[in-house]
C-alpha cells in the first residue's frame, strides 16, 4: 500500500490525486496531497509511475501497513526505483525494452 | 417514484454537469477508450466516464499482457482458431474468432502508426504482441481526448437512464473528486466497466466490482456464461503483482521444503489450490536460467518490484504464494451480445471488454491475457461504432422529463434500514473467494453458498439509500453480491465440468451440454439454455 509522499520532494502538482485510481489521494491547498483513503490502495503502482519526482512510495504489502522511512528508502534506491527500470517508456524515447516475444515457457 | 427520485437527484445537485450526448462511454479501460475513438470518428458527441482514471484504472493500465495478433496468412490464423478450441469446452464462434483476429490485426497496426513504442527483435522488425499496459493506456488516453470526447475521471455511474418505453437514454453518477452530480443525457450508452474481480486484490483490479453488470441488469440485460468465472491467479501472498505465467519456471513446495506432486502453474493449478486450503505453498522460480531471467526482468518490471522491495530474489529464494480470484475478468462470463454490433439485449445499450461475455472467441476458458486484450480493443471498436449509427438513427435526445432512473438497490428510498458496505463486501467475498466453494464446486457448495447470497441480497433490497459518501462503495458491493448469484445460479444450472467451470460432483465433460448458459433478472435470477453458434467447432470426445 501507498506508505509516502515526501514533503521534500514533492511539487504539488497532484498528479496522483489525478491517477490513482482508487482515489486514495486528497489534494490539499498549497501542500503535498495526504493519503486519505489509505486502506482503499490497491498497490498497482500506478501514482510512482506518474510522480515528475519520485515522491511516492508503494510498500508491496497488499494487507498490511508498513512502516517506512525515507532516508532509507533513498539509500536503498527504492525512491522511485519502479519508474527508472523502464516501465513506462516517456514520449518520444526510443523503442520498448519488452522482450516478452522471447520467452519461451519450459512446459 | 423513479421519475421523482431523478428530479430529486437532479435539483439536489448544487453545481453538477450534464451533458447531453450522442454516446456515452461507461469505462475507460482499452475496451471503453476504443469505444469512445470509434463513437466519436462518425462525428457525434461523446462522453467517456471513468470510476477511477481514464488511462491509469482496470486490469490493463498496470500490466504487461500479450496480444492475439496473427498476420493474415490463413494457415496461421486456421492454427491460431483451433488451439483453444477444447480448452474453452467449443462454445466459441469460429466467425467471431476469424474477425476479431481482423481487428485485433487492424487495430494494432494503428497502435503501431500512433506511435507505440514496440520492440525489435534481432532482424530489426517490430514484434507486435505484447504491449504495456502504463503505455498503452496512456496513449488510448490522448487519442480519446484528440477524438474529441470529453473525459470525465473519478465520475462514478450509479445507474442507468430510460426513457418510458425501456430505451436507455444515458446515465446518472457522481463526481467524487468535486462533490457532486452528474448526468449524461445519451442516445445510446456502451457499458464498458470489466469484469468483476471481487477487490480480492488482483494487480488493478480492485476497481472491477461487476458494476456494469447490475447497472445493466437493473434495465433488463441478459448475461451469458456467467458460470465461467473461477479463474484464480497465482500471486505472492503478500502482494498484488498477479503474473501467472512466470511461475512456468517454478517450483512449488510445503513449509518443509518438500516438493507439492503435480503443483504447477498450468494443469496442477488445482494441486496448488486444494493444498492452499489446508496449508501455505512456497515456490521459487528456479527452472529459469539467467537467459530467461534477464528476458523476464526486461519484460516485465512490475513483476520485480515486490521481490526487489521486500528483498527476496525470486529465482532463489522462496516466498510464500496464494491464489487470487479473478472472477471474470480472466473468466469468461459477461452481457450477452445478441449481433456483431455488441448490441446487449436491451434498445440503446452496448457492451463491449470484460464487461461482455467473452465465450465468442474463449467459450469457457481463457488462459492469457492475449485474447483478452484482442476483445477488448475489437468489442470496443464494434461497440462504439454501432452505438454511434444507432444515436444517429434514434432523434434528438429525450427532454429529462420523460426519463426515469433505473437504479434499485442502494439507492431507491424505500426503506431506511442501514447499509454497511465494508460488510457486505467480506460477506460476498466469504462466498466466492474460498476455493471450497468456487474452484471446486458441488451442488451442495453452491446452493449453500446461493441461500446465504439470496439472503444477503433480500437485506440490500430492503436497506435504504446510502449516504452520499458511501453511496459508490455500497453500489460495488451490491453489484459484487448480483454478480455472485449470477455466478452460482449458472454453475449450478451446468451440472458438468467444461472450460474453467469444475463441479466435483460432475467431473466429466457432457457433449449434450454444449450449450450457453443465459441468466438475467435481480431478486429472481432466471437461467435459460441457449444452443451454442451454428459456427462453433465440432466438439470431440475427451
Amino acid at each position: 500500500m501507498i506508505e509516502l509522499v515526501s514533503e521534500e520532494r514533492c511539487i504539488t502538482c497532484n498528479k496522483c490525486v489525478q491517477v490513482c485510481p482508487m482515489n486514495v489521494f486528497d489534494a490539499v491547498e498549497d501542500a503535498p496531497p495526504v493519503i486519505a483513503r489509505k486502506q482503499d490502495c490497491q498497490t498497482c503502482f500506478m501514482c510512482e509511475l506518474y510522480c515528475p519526482t519520485d515522491a511516492l512510495y508503494v510498500a508491496p504489502q497488499v494487507d498490511t501497513a508498513a512502516s517506512v522511512d525515507e532516508l532509507t528508502l533513498v539509500a536503498a534506491g527504492l525512491l522511485g526505483s519502479y519508474r527508472l527500470r523502464g516501465w513506462a517508456v516517456p514520449p518520444g524515447a526510443p523503442r520498448s525494452t519488452d522482450q516478452s516475444f522471447r520467452l519461451r515457457s519450459p512446459e | 417514484m423513479s421519475v421523482t427520485r431523478l428530479r430529486e437527484a437532479v435539483s439536489s445537485s448544487a453545481a453538477g454537469v450534464e451533458h447531453d450526448a450522442d454516446v456515452l462511454v461507461i469505462g475507460g479501460g482499452p475496451a471503453g477508450a476504443w469505444a469512445a475513438t470509434s463513437a466519436a470518428s462518425q462525428g457525434g458527441k461523446v462522453v467517456l466516464v471513468d470510476k477511477g482514471c481514464c488511462g491509469t484504472s482496470g486490469a490493463t493500465a498496470s500490466a504487461g499482457t500479450g496480444v492475439w495478433y496473427v498476420p493474415p496468412d490463413p494457415a496461421r490464423r486456421l492454427a491460431a482458431i483451433e488451439s483453444r478450441e477444447k480448452l474453452g469446452g467449443y462454445l466459441q464462434d469460429r466467425a467471431w474468432m476469424q474477425r476479431v483476429l481482423d481487428r485485433t490485426y487492424e487495430s494494432v497496426n494503428l497502435l503501431a502508426a500512433w506511435g507505440y513504442p514496440f520492440p525489435h527483435d534481432d532482424d530489426g522488425s517490430e514484434r507486435r504482441t505484447n504491449l504495456w499496459g502504463p503505455d498503452y493506456m496512456r496513449l488510448m488516453r490522448r487519442r480519446v481526448r484528440k477524438a474529441g470526447v470529453t473525459i470525465m475521471d473519478h465520475s462514478p455511474a450509479l445507474e442507468l437512464l430510460t426513457d418510458a418505453a425501456g430505451v436507455v437514454a444515458g446515465a446518472r453518477g457522481i463526481r467524487r473528486q468535486h462533490g457532486d452530480d452528474w448526468i449524461v443525457n445519451a442516445r445510446a450508452v456502451v457499458v464498458a466497466t470489466g469484469g468483476c474481480a471481487f477487490q480480492s486484490g488482483g494487480l488493478g483490479c480492485n476497481v472491477l466490482t461487476g458494476d456494469g453488470y447490475l447497472m445493466a441488469a437493473e434495465v433488463g440485460a441478459e448475461l451469458s456464461g456467467m458460470e465461467f468465472s473461477n479463474a484464480y491467479a497465482i500471486c505472492p501472498s503478500f502482494a498484488s503483482v498477479t503474473k501467472t505465467r512466470f511461475y512456468s519456471w517454478a517450483t512449488f513446495t510445503y513449509q518443509d521444503e518438500t516438493q507439492i506432486p503435480g503443483a504447477g502453474s498450468h494443469h496442477g493449478r488445482s494441486v496448488l489450490a486444494r493444498t492452499l486450503a489446508a496449508q501455505p505453498v512456497y515456490c521459487r522460480l528456479d527452472k529459469a536460467d539467467e537467459a530467461t531471467q534477464a528476458i523476464m526482468r526486461a519484460s516485465q518490471p512490475n513483476f520485480f518490484v515486490p521481490f526487489d522491495r521486500a528483498g527476496i530474489d525470486p529465482f532463489r529464494q522462496r516466498f510464500p504464494v496464494t491464489l487470487r480470484l479473478e472472477g471474470t475478468v480472466r473468466g469468461t462470463g459477461g452481457l450477452r451480445l445478441t449481433d456483431e454490433t455488441c448490441a446487449t439485449s436491451v434498445a440503446g445499450l452496448y457492451a463491449a471488454g470484460d464487461a461482455a461475455t467473452r465465450e465468442l472467441i474463449c467459450g469457457g476458458f481463457t488462459g492469457g491475457g492475449s485474447h483478452n486484450s484482442a476483445w477488448a480493443m475489437s468489442s470496443g471498436y464494434w461497440a462504439g461504432a454501432a452505438a454511434a449509427d444507432y444515436a444517429r438513427q434514434a432523434g434528438p435526445t429525450r427532454a429529462r422529463r420523460d426519463l426515469r432512473v433505473a437504479g434499485g438497490v442502494a439507492l431507491a428510498a424505500s426503506n431506511t434500514a442501514e447499509f454497511d458496505p465494508a460488510q457486505i463486501t467480506r460477506a460476498v467475498q466469504a462466498e466466492v473467494l474460498p476455493y471450497q466453494i468456487n474452484y471446486f464446486r458441488t451442488a451442495e457448495g453452491l446452493t449453500a453458498s446461493l441461500d446465504r447470497l439470496d439472503w444477503l441480497w433480500a437485506a440490500l433490497r430492503a436497506a435504504g439509500p446510502s449516504a452520499a459518501e458511501h453511496v459508490v462503495k455500497a453500489r460495488e458491493s451490491a453489484a459484487m453480491a448480483a454478480t455472485a448469484r449470477f455466478m452460482y445460479r449458472s454453475a449450478l444450472a451446468r451440472n458438468e465440468t467444461r472450460g474453467m467451470h469444475k463441479r466435483e460432483d460432475h467431473p466429466r465433460q457432457d457433449a449434450a451440454q454444449r450449450h450457453h448458459l443465459v441468466s438475467s433478472g435481480l431478486d429472481e435470477i432466471h437461467v435459460r439454455v441457449q444452443p451454442a453458434s451454428a459456427r462453433a467447432p465440432q466438439e470431440i470426445a475427451a
